[in-house]
């Protein structure tokens, strides 16, 4: 069990933790706007431990270096769609939770 | 220990469908499509490394891309009504 299996490991059920939280905040938090807060970031943090987990366990050569694509696109991409989501749904007219007291 | 990493990450898209089932709005059903599909990219390059093939990071590559695509695609339909 070198280094490199524990800090991969380490990282991959760390990475997991974040999407198991992301989920969890999609499926429980009340209104449409706040479970695009736990999809969007913890989702993508999640999904970027997982990745560099494998890259770590990879090494140093060209695999690796997809990986790391991977991961640039995704710091890309999920921001950018879930701010999309939120621009459709707010031209759609969908209004945020708001407490019932005021 | 990469096996019971594609279990939780299953495990977690369970708990998003039954977002998306349960979803009142629409963008809810897109936003969990969006998130099962950036869970597929990290399951494929788990079972990469399961099945002994690391080449499946293209793989992944090229799912994160199509899965944004979906995700715009269907956001201007909802937009647009159409998508031309």
């Amino acid at each position: 069990m070198e280094i490199r299996m524990i800090i991969s490991g380490f990282l991959i059920f760390a990475g997991c933790f974040f999407i198991v939280v992301a989920s969890l905040g999609v499926l429980r938090l009340p209104d449409f706007y706040a479970r695009l807060h736990a999809g969007g970031k913890a989702d993508t943090m999640g999904q970027t431990l997982v990745v560099l987990g494998l890259i770590v366990y990879e090494g140093f050569n060209i695999l690796s270096l997809k990986m790391l694509f991977v991961i640039i696109f995704i710091y890309i991409a999920n921001p950018t769609a879930t701010h999309a989501i939120a621009k459709a749904a707010w031209v759609e007219g969908l209004k945020p939770w708001r407490k019932k007291n005021d | 220990m990469f096996s019971i990493a594609a279990t939780i990450l299953i495990i977690s898209a369970v708990i998003t469908i039954i977002r998306m089932l349960k979803g009142p709005t629409v963008f809810d059903r897109i936003l969990a499509a969006n998130l099962i599909g950036t869970k597929t990219v990290i399951l494929i390059l788990l079972l990469g490394y399961i099945y002994g093939r690391p080449h499946f990071s293209d793989l992944a590559l090229v799912y994160a891309l199509i899965n944004f695509i979906v995700t715009i695609a269907l956001l201007r339909y909802m937009e647009k009504g159409r998508l031309d």
